[in-house]
């Protein structure tokens, strides 16, 4: 376990590396730059800035001096909002984009593994076809469609929310939801196809000859082996919904880290880039890490071993 | 298999057809059944509930005094100094004044300073300060504060140099000093005689000065602030501020709180009590927010409301839309470095061949006004505005005028046909549609077939300043109230001329507008230059921008200036 986890770590680092490296390059290739605009700097004044961040110096030199400081964990100041160092635009976006996301992760497993179980249950009867319905709605509707209407009626209609923001409890539910309708229509589907191979499996069929109570079979027997593909479906899942949707924060006016994905680069704030991209990336690869962990929870006969690097 | 996901498929195209049928009736109906009173002007005797009575008749005040306004954004900045955007402008007007102020109708007025004398060759300016001036801290402000805050602007070794430090270029060796010829910080022309008076001296006669010091790169910073501590413009705690308002709170990203600052000269005329600046990003979002009454503004200045929806905002009187001239350009640039549009009668074509009116009546909605100039109403003239004195009819649409030029000029450049030709614009719903509109125009009036690109931003920017392009889209606004801002930057060589217009009599004639505060002269010598740039159709002139804006019909004295920014200073919410 111990060395596994060595070995995890060690390879998180590299692919970091690489892809600092690679998103330093790229984002210098593409043109533009922070101090573009419709209205242009005199000359002198844009080699003043250009020189005061360095940009005049060979490229190499750009990159050694940011891989320096990153390694000291100083992604730099924003050259947007100058005011602003990245470490603080992601601590503060971050810590909106989590919460709502940690919400709406805790909905979409209880309600997506609910609605699976009873439709599988209830494999062809009138309630599996109503949560059929329920689930394709989520996967085929987007944020950016459910946002608005829920917004509309709910908010502006009915007036029982806020149309935008985060200011007190009540204000999470329509961003919660417009964020977790997928997830849950995905987990619902994926738990309920799981589930009705698992109820036909022969060992569901010897407990229930053994005359095991019928939820007794579910948790114990039923469930723990439904449930192993929405383990690997929730860590990168995780991953996306806690960095904040861009979609779902614009349409709520919510201070998230989503849009930064975005407006970084159309700023070519070019440390921003880099820090929203490398601290995505930590996100994903921790939470790919947690979801090996979960296995061996879920699932005795997995091992962890330092020596497959894969999951 | 199949069929149970059809049926689900068909059952919900049914469900979303229903839902939007059923949005359309309730919006309908909610028009007249929700309705609060809308304007109404005598709200009979509760005048108890206004305690800052003052000179002014009050009775009609309401009791909470809170402006709600969204900002779309964080601010780049607060730095007046390093500002060059709207949102911080916004604010910065707000919390900071300079030695003048302008009002609606752009007349100068005092700020900081109470009086000024102008010597007799006009290139000194005398400003004497106020007695009653504060800083948020207390201590008063000062012409020395003045002095070092403009000098730091042009400081070229500045922790980040000023973007904005142009503005300063009017001022005596101020351009040397900021790019480095001159070292000698003491040779900028400004100096403080005493706490009380500031000298100013220019490198030229400058007819709007006065205006531009009201302007937010002319704000002083505290000097004894900014020296202990230059990044005091990271947090509310730390700021330096001097004007009507304090920078009560800043939650950086999601809000900013102002609150009246008593010791302000002019407090008694500062009815608002609070201001509330969100920063919602989304335009849909931001008018179910104005419907929900979470806001009292929505639109112009930092927000735009989408063309699609202005129509019926104009038809429903419940939204009260507000649209207004702003004193800004939307025009194509020619690449006049290279064929086809090197060629004069070609551009001149290309010109006369769209029709403004219908692009305005059908695409932009906004009731703005068909451009066949460059300079935009709402800039001052002589005497009127500009534009009041000076005629656009440097040219007509007229579409047989336009195929004879359009053959002629390809005669002259020897050409049989055009070759494929790119129309490039900036990534936005708008942008698309204006230009889809315009190829669609070329292409039924002169028969030519162009290509429409939509650009990212730093792409589109970048290809439009290196001229990797042949038509393409641009706008400009005022950065003062003179025609000059819009017509010196055609100048040969000049840093935003990306069309690269290259005439030394128009030079001579913005160079001889340049030289004298004799408004009669320079007007004279700027409209002529004006008619040179589109008699050569240098640029293809479309329209002059409108600002379009909602604000709660209980908003009072609140106004959009003439290049489209807001001023609440002044304003109070009537009693509703």
């Amino acid at each position: 376990m111990v060395r596994y986890i060595t070995v995890k770590l060690l390879y998180m680092l590299f692919t970091l590396f690489i892809l600092a490296t690679a998103t330093f390059f790229l984002m210098k290739v593409i043109p533009g730059n922070p101090f573009l605009g419709e209205k242009k700097l005199p000359t002198q004044i844009y080699n003043n800035i250009m020189e005061k961040y360095g940009f005049d110096q060979p490229l190499y030199k750009q990159y050694l001096k940011y891989m320096n400081n990153l390694i000291h964990f100083d992604l730099g100041t924003s050259m947007k909002s100058t005011h602003l160092t990245v470490n603080k635009i992601i601590h503060s976006s971050f810590s909106n984009s989590a919460k709502l996301g940690i919400a709406a992760i805790i909905v979409s497993i209880i309600a997506g593994i609910g609605l699976g179980i009873i439709s599988a249950l209830y494999h062809g009867k009138v309630i599996d076809h109503f949560t059929s319905i329920l689930a394709v709605i989520g996967v085929s509707i987007p944020s950016f469609v459910i946002g608005p209407l829920l917004q509309y009626f709910l908010g502006v209609k009915l007036g029982w929310f806020h149309v935008a923001g985060l200011k007190g409890p009540l204000d999470y539910i329509m961003p919660t939801i417009t964020l977790s309708a997928l997830p849950i229509a995905f987990i619902a589907r994926l738990t309920r196809s799981n589930m009705i191979e698992v109820m036909n499996a022969e060992f569901i069929k010897t407990a229930k000859s053994k005359g095991l109570a019928k939820s007794f079979i579910i948790y114990h027997h039923a469930l723990r082996n439904a449930i192993l593909p929405v383990v690997t479906y929730l860590g990168p899942m995780t991953a996306n919904i806690i960095t904040g949707s861009v979609v779902v924060e614009a349409i709520f006016g919510i201070a998230g880290l989503g849009k930064y994905f975005i407006d970084s680069v159309t700023n070519r704030d070019y440390t921003l880039i880099m820090g929203v991209t490398l601290f995505y990336a930590a996100i994903l690869m921790i939470m790919r890490f947690c979801t090996d962990v979960a296995y061996v929870f879920v699932d005795p006969r997995i091992k962890l071993s330092g020596r497959e690097g894969n999951a | 298999m199949v069929s149970p996901k059809k049926l689900s498929l068909t059952l919900l195209a049914s469900l979303l057809v229903f839902v939007l049928i059923l949005s359309a009736c309730t919006s309908s109906k909610n028009n007249d059944s929700n309705s609060s009173p809308t304007s109404e002007p005598s709200n009979s005797p509760t005048s108890s509930s206004s305690p800052s009575a003052s000179a002014t008749s009050d009775n009609n005040l309401a009791a909470d005094q809170v402006f709600r306004l969204n900002l779309h954004s964080e601010p780049p900045t607060l730095d007046p100094g390093m500002a060059q955007d709207n949102v911080s402008g916004t604010v910065l007007n707000a919390i900071m004044e300079g030695l003048t102020t302008v009002d609606e109708n752009g007349k100068v007025g005092s700020g900081m300073a109470k009086e000024w004398k102008i010597s007799d060759d006009s290139l000194t300016y005398t400003f004497t300060l106020r007695d009653d001036i504060k800083w948020n801290t207390g201590e008063p402000v000062t012409a020395h504060d003045f002095e070092f805050s403009w000098k730091r602007v042009l400081d070229p070794a500045k922790q980040t140099p000023a973007p904005y430090a142009y503005q300063l270029y009017y001022l005596k060796n101020a351009e040397g000093y900021n790019t480095k010829k001159i070292t000698d910080v003491n040779q900028v022309g400004v100096k403080a005689q005493d706490d009380k008076t500031l000298v100013v001296t220019l490198a030229q006669p400058t007819a709007y000065f006065l205006t531009l010091c009201s302007f937010y790169t002319y704000y002083p910073v505290n000097k004894a602030v900014v020296e202990k501590n230059p990044d005091f413009d990271k947090e509310a705690s730390t700021m330096t501020t001097n004007g009507p308002f304090l920078l009560a709170e800043w939650k950086h990203n999601e809000s900013i709180t102002l609150k009246r600052n008593p010791d302000y000269y002019g407090a008694n005329e500062v009815k608002l009590n609070e201001v509330r600046l969100s920063m919602v990003n989304d335009a849909n979002t931001e008018i179910s927010m104005y419907d929900t009454n979470e806001l009292d503004w929505a639109g112009r200045p930092v927000g735009t409301i989408p063309t699609d929806m202005i129509p019926s905002l104009k038809a429903n009187p419940e939204a009260n839309l507000q649209i207004k001239g702003i004193a800004s350009t939307y025009y194509y640039l020619f690449n006049l470095t290279k064929p086809p549009f090197n060629n004069k009668k070609i551009r001149q074509a290309f010109a006369m061949a769209v029709n403004r009116q219908a692009l305005i009546d059908n695409v932009t909605h906004g009731e703005q006004k068909p451009a066949f100039g460059f300079v935009p109403y709402g800039i001052n003239g002589a005497d009127k505005q500009f534009r009041e004195e000076v005629q656009d009819n440097y040219f007509t649409e007229d579409l047989e005028k336009a195929k004879q030029l359009l053959a002629e000029g390809m005669a002259e450049a020897k050409l049989t046909k055009l070759p494929k030709f790119e129309l490039i614009h900036n990534e936005n719903e708008g942008h698309k549609k204006i230009a889809t509109a315009i190829a669609d125009m070329w292409k039924k009036n002169l028969g030519v077939d162009v290509t429409v690109q939509s650009q990212e931003w730093g792409v589109f920017l970048t290809n439009r300043t290196n001229k990797n392009y042949q038509i393409a889209r641009a706008g400009w606004g005022a950065d003062y109230n003179d025609p000059n801002t819009f017509l010196d930057m055609f100048m040969t060589g000049g840093g935003n001329n990306d069309a690269g217009y290259a005439n030394p009599e128009y030079d001579k004639l913005i160079k001889e507008a340049g030289s004298t505060i004799d408004q009669k002269v320079r007007m004279q010598a700027l409209a002529n230059a004006e008619k040179m740039l589109i008699d050569d159709m240098a640029i293809l002139p479309l329209y002059y921008y409108t600002g379009i804006w909602m604000q709660k019909p209980y908003v009072k004295n609140v106004f959009i200036d003439y290049s489209g920014e807001i001023h609440f200073n002044k304003g109070y919410i009537e009693a509703h």
